[in-house]
């Protein structure tokens, strides 16, 4: 019987050393299932990853994808560092997308600089009260915070449905379950014109520098830091496990909610039904992938991002299914939790002894 | 008398520590020898070499003459060794007798077990209701189930680690009565303390273990306590510092608080009230698991009390207020957890430092951490209380349990502080470390400080404090004067 023992020591460079063996057994994985099907794997895995980082057009729809990614992704590594377990982002992300773009809406035609400020503070109010949900469950009647949030999702899905179907169509849309199309001031500034590449980027930029700020020099990180660690200390350090299921919620929430709007205000341009495209769940992996530390979120929001792109292209070129995208990632975050727990833990073979 | 086990220049290193040295340890029939030495001396790594947990580097054993090689602790049971663990390994929500047919081998019929149960309890007074509840037990019941569980396997020789621990004195004085008629009996008994007084007393021989090497073995009769400790300490100990008489006039005042544990196996508190004078140090006895831990937390305010209970501190109800309010009021508390509780692992020691101090201000500018004058209170701490580690940054696990518990200790003495609540201040602690925590106690109580000191080691109570209350099943006796407190009135305390 093989048993698991935990190390007593963990080399440090395992930071580093786990993410980039993930990513590798997951190609070597792929490079297998392309055979197994009968494509190149060579030409398979060229134009999945590395074909769309050598065009503009390419790496600007790269920027499109990992922005939302990567904000969703930092304000869920601050629940996951606490042991706060908020697998609810895509609702969050999908309410902040609702609120954002009917606050948008609302102000249809007018045009103002104000817009786009507003859009967000209400888009990251709504994140936040999507969050506090299942907090509040969690916080007074100790309910799993996993499974309220997770089933939350949903219901802010149908939510934006009804609501696309209803109220928020588009009063000239020919019947069609879409809004209207924002107007300029509704619409975020382009920063590499000729692409979609939007300012959200840098949004999500500056949100990874300042969360490596807070994590590192902020009494807030340091909370975050002792609350992983042990709920007793967090405690006796003068917080109560409540204030951590709160604030992680309501973080993540906000980044959630702040991710929608964007999306809404970035490249989608209107509110339609299939907002939600998964985001919220990729940026689980992003947020473990890197880590759960900002600037390893940055970098593993673009890792996902290019399997969005690679696998449209895969659909294209190759007449995959899309359904590449999401083997590619459950792949990546299975090798994942693997290569961490063969860091974390030795592996022992023992015999297994008959009773006498 | 002929020796049922030798162990022969056994050596065991993890990493860069050298936990045994070459030791050499042969046990006859029908003795009780002591294993003796502060922690971290290897006795540990030296149990569980024998026991078949850990395996050695190099050396020998021979067990009954034929050479003994235990790859699991069931190779060692059927060897004919018996352990009992200082933590206890049953099932809390099983009855006594569940707990026995399950650690027994092999598919067992009820009525056998029983049957042995019975000759054994007969036999050596071992009796207890095998249909209660574990989890209602005392701790020495508990240890009873233990004692049975390992003799229903036949062994030939015994080890018991640190078993008084959880004991009152007469049930200390039943386990070695029952020990030296196992001893009578041609059974081997490895004893493992840091007890002087009780190995004095029971044991015949005694080896002494100090940075993983043997220092001495010898007979026990022969030695005296003073020189048992100078070998196991290595050096003589330090005397403790006189202490001064307190002031009548009461700093905690508790006048009767009380406090339901949501838990259901854990202790509630009962109408307790003590007051505490000004530079005084007070101590609170009783088994582990009689309502110390809430008691700590109540104080701290971890917990929150139900109205109506009263703290009083200076005169002032201090019950409705958190943890960092009462640090603000300077009063400090170091719990019994080291590690997880009063610090933090995976940080580093200025990260500790911190943990206690969130609520002053002189640490944050507008919340960002000041961590150069962290790190500078951070090395003063290390400075003054000799923590033995590589620098402010070093990380907690990186420490030795007596230089983390300085540490701990030294980061809310060193605030000189008004009143100081603290929970087994040198529990797990090597003897040189403990008592120089308690010399920097009696220091901050001679300038002013009043101290109350919750403990499971009477001794260290009778040493240091003024008076001494003991807590049993969640209730607080009467406070003694330290110096005229008997152990019989101790052992009727405890018992209540």
């Amino acid at each position: 019987m093989f048993t698991l023992q935990k190390k007593e020591t963990i080399d440090q460079s395992s930071l580093y050393t786990v993410p980039l063996i993930a990513i590798g057994c997951s190609l070597i994985f792929v490079f297998i299932l392309f055979l197994l099907i009968g494509k190149n794997p060579v030409l398979a895995i060229f134009i999945i990853f590395i074909e769309p980082l050598l065009s503009v057009f390419g790496l600007s729809e790269l920027i499109v994808k990992a922005t939302p990614l990567i904000i969703i992704a930092l304000g869920l590594s601050i629940g996951f560092r606490a042991g706060v377990w908020n697998i609810g982002a895509e609702g969050q992300f999908t309410i902040g997308a609702l609120f954002g773009g009917a606050s948008i809406l609302a102000f249809y035609p007018t045009s103002g600089v104000w817009i786009l400020p507003l859009s967000f503070f209400i888009a990251i109010i709504g994140g936040v009260l999507w969050g506090m949900i299942p907090a509040f469950f969690k916080a007074r009647f100790n309910t799993n915070e996993i499974l309220v949030s997770l089933m939350l999702t949903y219901v802010a899905i149908l939510f934006l449905s009804g609501m696309v179907y209803g109220p928020l169509k588009n009063p000239d849309g020919f019947n069609f379950p879409e809004s209207r199309l924002f107007h300029d001031s509704g619409t975020l500034p382009i920063i590499f014109p000729g692409t979609r590449a939007h300012i959200g980027f840098l949004v999500a930029l500056l949100l990874a520098g300042l969360m490596y700020y807070l994590l590192k020099r902020h009494k807030f990180g340091y909370h975050v830091k002792v609350s992983g660690e042990s709920t007793r200390a967090l405690v006796f350090s003068g917080k109560s496990t409540n204030y951590m299921v709160y604030l992680s919620f309501i973080i993540s929430g906000a980044f959630a909610g702040l991710a929608g709007v964007i999306e809404v205000s970035g490249p989608v341009g209107q509110l339609v039904p299939a907002i939600p495209v998964g985001y919220g769940f990729t940026a689980i992996i992003v947020a473990f992938l890197g880590r759960l530390n900002p600037l390893g979120i940055f970098f593993a929001g673009l890792l996902l991002a290019l399997t969005y792109i690679g696998g449209e292209a895969a659909q294209i070129r190759l007449g995959l299914p899309n359904a590449i995208t999401g083997v590619f990632q459950g792949v990546l975050l299975f090798s994942l939790l693997a290569a961490e727990a063969f860091t974390n833990y030795e592996v022992s073979l023992k015999k297994i002894r008959g009773n006498s | 008398m002929q020796n049922i086990l030798e162990i022969d220049g056994v050596s065991k290193s993890f990493s860069d520590i050298q936990a045994n040295n070459d030791i050499s340890l042969y046990l006859r029939r029908g003795q009780i020898h002591a294993l003796l030495g502060e922690n971290g001396a290897g006795k540990s790594t030296l149990v569980k070499i024998i026991y078949g947990i850990v395996k050695p580097d190099h050396g020998s054993m021979i067990l009954n003459g034929k050479t003994y090689e235990p790859d699991t602790p069931e190779v060692a049971r059927n060897a004919g060794i018996g352990m009992v663990f200082q933590h206890f390994s049953l099932f809390e929500s099983l009855s006594v007798l569940d707990n026995i047919i399950l650690g027994q081998k092999g598919n067992l019929k009820k009525d056998s077990v029983l049957e042995r149960l019975n000759s054994l309890q007969n036999e050596y007074d071992l009796h207890i209701d095998v249909n209660k509840i574990v989890a209602t037990l005392s701790a020495g019941e508990k240890q009873k189930v233990e004692i049975i569980r390992c003799l229903l396997q036949d062994p030939k020789i015994m080890i018991l680690d640190e078993p008084t621990s959880v004991l009152n004195p007469s049930e200390v004085e039943k386990l070695f009565n029952f020990l030296r008629k196992l001893s009578k009996q041609g059974m081997a008994v490895l004893y493992i303390s840091h007890k002087l007084q009780e190995i004095k007393e029971l044991c015949d021989t005694s080896t002494i273990l100090r940075n993983g090497k043997v220092v001495k073995s010898c007979d026990t009769e022969g030695v005296t306590i003073n020189e048992l400790a100078q070998l196991m300490v290595g050096r003589a100990i330090d005397n403790k510092i006189k202490l001064s008489r307190p002031k009548q006039e009461p700093v905690l005042d508790i006048k009767n608080i009380s406090y339901t544990n949501p838990d259901i196996y854990g202790t509630s508190l009962k109408e307790i009230k003590f007051s505490v004078n000004f530079g005084e140090i007070f101590g609170i006895g009783g088994i582990s698991g009689n309502g110390q831990t809430e008691l700590m937390k109540v104080l701290s305010g971890e917990v929150g009390l139900k109205s109506g209970n009263q703290i009083l501190y200076h005169n002032e109800d201090i019950s409705s207020l958190d943890i960092n309010k009462r640090r603000e009021k300077e009063i400090v508390f170091v719990p019994e957890d080291r590690l997880g509780h009063g610090a933090v692992s995976s940080l580093s020691l200025t990260e500790n430092l911190l943990l206690t101090n969130l609520w002053d201000n002189n640490f944050f500018s507008n919340g960002v951490i000041d961590i150069n004058y962290a790190d500078e209170k951070t090395r003063e701490v290390i400075e003054k209380f000799n923590v033995q580690c590589n620098g402010a940054g070093s990380l907690a696990s990186s420490l030795s349990g007596g230089n983390l518990q300085k540490f701990v200790v030294g980061r809310e003495i060193i605030k000189m502080p008004k009143l100081v609540i603290c929970e087994q201040p040198t529990w797990g602690v090597d003897v040189g470390s403990a008592s120089l925590i308690h010399n920097f106690l009696i220091e901050i109580s001679n300038l002013g400080s009043t101290i109350l000191i919750i403990s499971q080691d009477m001794d260290e109570l009778r040493s240091i404090c003024h008076r001494i209350a003991i807590i049993s099943n969640g209730v607080l006796s009467k406070s003694y004067d330290a110096d005229y407190i008997t152990p019989e009135d101790i052992a009727i305390e405890m018992a209540k």
